[in-house]
């Protein structure tokens, strides 16, 4: 530790050299968050193997079977270990096959918004000028739109499918990236090796792919982990306000929304169940998330 | 000063303009405006009739220019279901939002205050780390599950409180909760941030060297100021508060301003759809640029760095 603060005081050393330790330190961290990682991989197999692990088939039931019970429960049977849904569909297939809607939509949106949010933040942050200014202006402009207004609207124009909503929650969350991004860039900008990369002659987008951008690919993969949950909860509201994934598919927001329908009879395996995995996959995420940045990025500690 | 606001107004002003021409496009580029505009199910002679009302079939600077001057006159076009205006729609929702907003912001700042400054007295003690359980779970547990999960037990269970609707100061107890919920750990986060900071200020340390009962330090001289931070937050999220109900309001059917863009949705009432956004976006863009100005007006330093 004394060894690396006396190095650190030299500017010529690179990032590349202050992060090799911290490989070694990401291996026996004691803080790891190990729970949280083991639910969400206990997802990922879930939502990869759903169709071999459901008892039954997600989207058909049988209606003299509606409103079973868990299993435990009086009226329960071990058919439906779970309970039923109003149209006799097995909740455990349904939580099983909608972990894979979450989990698919979660991340193909964090990963259009971060792509999108990443490119116009470097580009914005470097190339400054009027590209920057009319970058920003867009930026600020479209969070100041409440972010599920702003999907709702967008919902609403180009209609409900599973594709949609990834390219409408790219839309709307791209600029959270772009923000934090170009800050990083404009002080990147001013470190002695873009500027030995700008005298050496390389032309701007070369500086932007092979410098700039390996140096800004940590914050946006902590910043992605961070937006998962986010992204994860809005597309569970559009789905329950019938905007989202359109029904018969098993998301778990449309699950709440159906389970409205027993809510006032007190069938609660509908409503609590969605809920509780929305929860754990994003309560994981959000520990995940706040991990990473404590150990990635040092930068983004103050966030 | 005069020039700063001057600045900080034209600066609101091309967001507004941004706004307009974001809303404008995007009806524009995804597809016809004339389905969207029109009412579901409408002939052939419908869609042209639109299409001409509306000017869609000239250029399309004439149109958003168009589009502009009647936003300016307040009209945001007619609401198909409810065959009124959606500007009076809106006026008319607005209330309830802004009660809801208001309780749902004293339960959040009733909560996440007291619970900030407990953490920043005792850092890694006790009501630190249960503050950041707190804090987490706030941003992890969606809103509406929340409002489903209260109403399982308040309403179905025990019976107490009523699921749905408005009218009585027990209607408004569940709603508020659910909307309050995520904003009172976000109020306990900057709460607990802020006051460590001015714990730590020079003031502060003269106050205890003076002799003062540590109640009365952080009581009385480290609490106000930690709090003008606070309460500037709090100020902008009753705005965010208003414009991010809809799932509450849907669930606990309250007739706000959510619950007016979730009709809008599900009646295929694009124009409520479309005014609630500009509306939302509008009150956003305002309320940062009276918070800027007041900030300006009461720091110097402000004003001067900008």
């Amino acid at each position: 530790m004394t060894m690396r603060s006396e190095a650190v005081s030299s500017e010529v050393i690179t990032a590349q050299a202050i992060r090799e330790p911290s490989r070694f330190e990401f291996m026996r961290l004691a803080d790891f968050p190990l729970v949280p990682v083991l639910i969400l991989v206990g997802f990922a197999v879930i939502a990869i193997f759903a169709s071999v692990l459901a008892p039954h088939d997600p989207e058909v039931g049988k209606l003299v079977a509606r409103f079973r019970p868990p299993a435990w429960q009086h009226g329960g049977s071990m058919e439906y270990l779970l309970g039923t849904d109003h149209l006799g569909r097995d909740v455990l297939s349904r939580l099983m096959f909608g972990a894979r809607i979450s989990l698919v939509v979660g991340f193909t949106a964090v990963i259009v918004a971060g792509a999108i949010g990443t490119v116009l933040g470097i580009v914005s942050g470097y190339l400054g000028g009027w590209v920057d200014q009319v970058i920003m202006r867009i930026t600020d402009t479209w969070l100041a739109l409440p972010a599920l207004t702003f999907a709702i609207f967008l919902a609403a124009i180009v209609g409900p499918s599973e594709m949609n909503i990834v390219i409408i929650l790219g839309a709307v969350y791209w600029t959270r990236y772009a923000r934090v991004i170009r800050g990083e860039v404009l002080s990147l900008k001013e470190r002695e090796f873009v500027r030995l990369a700008i005298v050496a002659g390389l032309s701007k987008s070369k500086i932007m792919t092979r410098h700039i951008l390996p140096n800004v690919i940590n914050s946006a993969i902590v910043l992605g982990t961070l937006m998962l949950g986010v992204v994860i909860v809005t597309e569970a509201a559009l789905s329950f306000l019938g905007i989202g994934v359109p029904p018969p598919k098993p998301a778990w927001g449309l699950m709440l929304s159906d389970g409205k329908r027993g809510l006032m009879v007190g069938y609660w395996w509908l409503t609590v169940l969605p809920g509780s995995c929305i929860v754990l996959m994003v309560l994981s995420a959000n520990l995940l998330g706040d991990w990473l940045r404590v150990k990635l990025d040092p930068q983004l500690r103050q966030l | 000063m005069t020039r700063f606001i001057a600045r900080r107004i034209g600066y609101s002003l091309v967001s507004l303009f941004l706004l307009s021409l974001t809303i404008f496009l995007f009806v524009r580029v995804t597809g016809d405006p004339a389905v969207l505009l029109v009412e579901p199910g409408a002939s052939q002679a419908d869609l042209d009739a639109i299409r001409e009302q509306f000017g869609l079939d000239q250029p399309i600077w004439v149109q958003y220019v168009s589009f502009i001057a009647s936003l300016a006159h307040g009209d945001f076009g007619q609401s198909f279901y409810y065959r009124t205006p959606v500007f009076e729609l809106y006026l008319t929702r607005l209330p309830n939002s802004l009660m809801l907003a208001l309780a749902a912001m004293a339960f959040s700042l009733l909560i996440g205050i007291p619970s900030g400054i407990l953490a920043a007295v005792r850092v890694g003690g006790f009501w630190d780390k249960a503050g950041k359980i707190f804090a987490l779970l706030g941003l992890s547990v969606p809103s509406f599950w929340i409002g489903l999960v209260l109403i399982l037990f308040f309403s179905v269970y025990l019976q107490w409180l009523p699921s749905s609707g408005s009218g009585t100061p027990l209607h408004l107890l569940m709603p508020a909760f659910a909307l309050g919920w995520y904003f009172a750990a976000a109020h306990m986060r900057l709460t607990r941030s802020s006051m460590l900071e001015v714990l730590g200020s020079e003031y502060i340390k003269l106050a205890r060297l003076k002799g003062l009962p540590e109640a009365l330090v952080i009581g009385k001289h480290a609490f106000k100021n930690a709090l003008i931070p606070v309460l500037t937050l709090a100020g902008i999220n009753l705005v965010i508060m208003i414009n991010v109900a809809v799932v509450v309001e849907t669930v606990f059917a309250w007739p706000g301003i959510g619950r007016l863009l979730y009709e809008g949705i599900t009646f295929r009432d694009f124009p409520v759809v479309q005014g609630v956004v500009i509306m939302g976006g509008t009150m956003i863009v305002v309320v940062n640029l009276v918070i800027d100005v007041l900030y300006a007006v009461i720091d110097p330093r402000i004003r001067l760095e900008a």
